[in-house]
């Protein structure tokens, strides 16, 4: 009855019937279901509060549909632990879609730590979507270390789809080797007294590698946002770019430090960053064209975040 | 009753008169046009009678319709149908030309944003999902900017140096647009120092150093226009 709640909740109930579909549902610290493509191995280990799983992808594999990962909780108080390893071999393909379901949390806690390691020549998406509750009662600290190697790409997207972030505290951090390529996005709006942490660190260590950092925050109310983006070149013609921008309303705070480090006369790393309220010219325009301040203000955060 | 009447307009921003007791008288269905060299404020009217930010605090008065909206924000005069196509138009980034152009009006279809697009000359099926954003060059935007325009119906549309950096294909699109609105019933205001765009106009008004200099029938304005104006032999202080 949970499982089918929580893939409700996530809505990907037609997902875990697809037998030609990769999946692994988890409720809390339970594993409630799991299916698994050829070239593909999910193996999991129940720990304290949670559960401990390695996936690895054997070399040469491509998967063709999006393997969806569901970490739920449907308590209103508890907390989960997923520890996460996931090796991907050579020349492999494959989109991971991570539904994280907390709807009616009180007070959860959702702790995820991750190694990932993308094999010469692979392609890893991985795109997090968020369902919360409405009450902001939910704690999520993501950890990741992300491995790329030679000639690999990496693109992660997180995004919060439904309720409140009540405390999102990210932690992730990137190394990339030669030729390797990797794109990180998060999208989040923040009310009530959410607060939004996310530090984001990718290291161009090697020839060629290039790295993208982009963060869209709105946060209005009380809530406040601290986004820490660092990109740190080392290696030969690296390129990189930070983009962050924060729509800022109410009473709410932002903080936005993008760092760049080159310590390489080839590289070559480029920012941008832009805190405050909605842009005038844009509010103006929709104002002229019959949108009320509200509902104009409303569409450039959707158009923002989206 | 005039459709829309500026009495004695005078706005001065940082100690500098912008505009100087300029009046002005607008028949419902027409299209006119506001030219005059750089700098004489031709955008600045456009923005006072709009109502932007910075544009609000003038003496004199604007009827719209017989009423003063001088003390209306922008989004009260465009619920009572006045608008405005900025020069440089604004970016959205991650709005779709499908949503700008359907928030631009009541009950848009799809269907409808097809059309839309069609008449200011972008193929729909290309642009309906492309944002309104820095991968649309000068000439679309612009175009986007229009399309919203047409789906807003207005009765009272201002359109800022339309014809800025933009090629001739594209004239041609807003020229057939400005066609459309007026044929609809809009009441059409082209600010502009071009003389393609002056003849789309009906009756024109010559604005120097912040008043209407002189007004007339399209033609006459743009003799005296091309004459006296370019290049401004006067530093853009009235002949007397």
């Amino acid at each position: 009855m949970d499982e089918k709640n929580l893939v409700e909740q996530a809505g990907i109930s037609n997902i875990i019937d697809d037998e030609n579909t990769a999946s692994l549902i988890i409720n809390r610290d339970r594993v409630t279901s799991r299916n698994t493509v050829p070239g593909l191995t999910v193996d999991t280990e129940n720990i304290k509060d949670g559960v401990k799983i390695n996936i690895a992808l054997k070399d040469n594999t491509t998967i063709e549909r999006p393997v969806h990962l569901c970490f739920g909780v449907l308590h209103k108080k508890a907390v989960q632990i997923i520890k996460l390893n996931l090796e991907m071999g050579q020349n492999c393909s494959m989109s991971v879609y991570s539904h994280c379901v907390f709807p009616f949390a009180e007070d959860v806690t959702h702790a995820m730590d991750a190694t990932i390691k993308i094999g010469k020549n692979s392609k890893y998406e991985y795109l997090e979507r968020h369902i919360h509750s409405e009450e902001g009662g939910i704690k999520v600290i993501p950890r990741a270390s992300v491995t790329l190697e030679e000639n690999s790409r990496y693109k992660s997207e997180f995004e919060l789809m439904r309720g409140r972030v009540g405390l999102i505290d990210m932690d992730y951090e990137v190394f990339c080797k030669s030729y390797s390529v990797m794109d990180m996005s998060v999208r989040i709006s923040g009310r009530g007294d959410d607060k939004i942490n996310i530090k984001e660190t990718g290291n161009l260590i090697g020839e060629h590698s290039k790295g993208a950092l982009t963060s869209r925050i709105a946060v209005r109310d009380e809530a406040s946002a601290d986004i820490y983006n660092k990109l740190i070149a080392t290696a030969d013609y690296a390129r990189g770019h930070v983009d962050c921008k924060e729509i800022v309303r109410d009473n709410a705070t932002a903080n936005a430090v993008p760092v760049v480090e080159v310590k390489n006369p080839r590289a070559h790393i480029t920012h941008e960053a832009s805190i405050g309220s909605v842009d005038s010219k844009e509010l103006q325009t929709l104002m002229s064209r019959g949108l009320n301040e509200e509902q104009a203000v409303e569409l450039i955060i959707e158009g923002l975040l989206s | 009753m005039k459709f829309l009447e500026i009495k004695n307009l005078n706005l001065e921003v940082n100690g500098s008169k912008l505009l100087d007791n300029l009046s002005l008288s607008l028949k419902k269905g027409m299209v006119y046009a506001v030219v005059g060299p750089n700098g004489v404020g031709k955008t600045t009217l456009g923005h006072t009678i709009m109502g932007l930010e910075g544009y609000r605090s003038f003496r004199g008065d604007i009827l719209f319709k017989g009423e003063s909206i001088k003390d209306l924000d922008i989004y009260e005069r465009a619920v009572r149908g006045i608008t405005l196509a900025w020069q440089e138009p604004a970016r959205f980034e991650g709005i779709s030309i499908e949503k700008f152009i359907s928030s631009s009006g009541k009950n848009i279809s799809p269907d409808d944003v097809s059309k839309i697009l069609n008449d200011v000359g972008m193929e729909p099926e290309t642009y309906r999902r492309r944002a309104v954003d820095k991968s649309l060059s000068g000439g679309e935007r612009k175009k986007v900017e229009l399309a919203s325009i047409l789906a807003m119906k207005p009765e009272l549309v201002i359109l800022d140096e339309l014809d800025s950096g933009i090629d001739m294909e594209t004239i041609k699109n807003i020229f057939k647009a400005i066609s459309y609105l007026k044929s609809s019933g809009s009441t059409i205001i082209l600010i502009t120092h071009s003389q393609a765009v002056l003849k789309q106009a009906e009756y024109a008004f010559l604005m120097c150093h912040g008043r209407i200099l002189k007004e007339g029938k399209t033609p006459s304005i743009s003799k005296y226009f091309s004459r006296k104006c370019l290049p401004c032999d006067h530093k853009n202080v009235p002949e007397e």
